[in-house]
């Protein structure tokens, strides 16, 4: 039968992704100050092309963002984290 | 009025020992000549970069965390800038929170010396397991 343009059907209603509260893991197990001298830590805020990850996916508070935002910068420059690489994690 | 300030830099690894050793003691008279006051020191050693600096990949990183008066920072960076064994370094200056992270940080790594303690390893020179 002639399917129908851009109209899909489906047959189960899609199930919306359940929304997972996000929280700021600084404030949450209150860690002050980010370290920019251990790059372990710094990588889960990394995605794999070593790219800093944005607020909406981490979670974290605006404050929080940007403490490690600089950190992951200065980590950069010391060479103990790459500017862009393929295979990260 | 003193801040405390937390330099790290890298030194190239075409060096010998002795003469990585003496650019770090070089810098360590600079900065205790220089009215700063050195709090703590740590030597990383050996380390693979994350990217090649100046067709080299690995360097010796080492830390040095001394209290100073703002001016000094710019006479220390001259040195770090005209001496051209270093590759890389960065000066920041730490607000209290950082003040107070280092303080445990520091602790943490002599519990961890004390406690290994296989031979009698001053405080400073404590590699990162």
């Amino acid at each position: 039968m002639a399917n129908n343009q851009g109209e899909i059907r489906y047959l189960t209603p899609q199930s919306v992704e359940v929304k997972k509260k996000k929280y700021c893991r600084f404030k949450r197990n209150n860690i002050k100050y980010v370290d920019y001298k251990d790059p372990e830590f710094l990588k889960r805020f990394l995605n794999e092309q070593g790219r800093i990850l944005p607020r909406r996916i981490t979670g974290t508070s605006l404050k929080f963002q940007r403490k490690v935002a600089q950190a992951v910068k200065r980590a950069r420059h010391l060479a103990l984290l790459p500017f862009v690489t393929d295979m990260l994690k | 009025m003193k801040n405390q300030y937390e330099t790290v830099f890298i030194l190239t690894p075409v060096l010998s020992d002795s003469q990585m050793k003496e650019a770090v003691t070089k810098f360590k008279d600079i900065i205790t000549s220089g009215g700063g006051e050195i709090v703590n020191e740590e030597d990383w050693g050996l380390r693979k970069l994350a990217y090649p600096i100046q067709k080299k990949t690995t360097g010796f990183y080492h830390l040095f965390e001394f209290k100073a008066e703002p001016e000094f920072v710019r006479t220390l960076e001259i040195q770090y800038r005209r001496d051209e064994r270093i590759i890389r370094f960065l000066t920041f200056r730490l607000d209290k929170y950082a003040v107070e992270y280092s303080e445990k940080r520091r602790n943490k790594r002599q519990a961890v010396a004390t406690e290994a303690a296989a031979a009698p390893t001053t405080t400073s020179t404590v590699k990162e397991g």
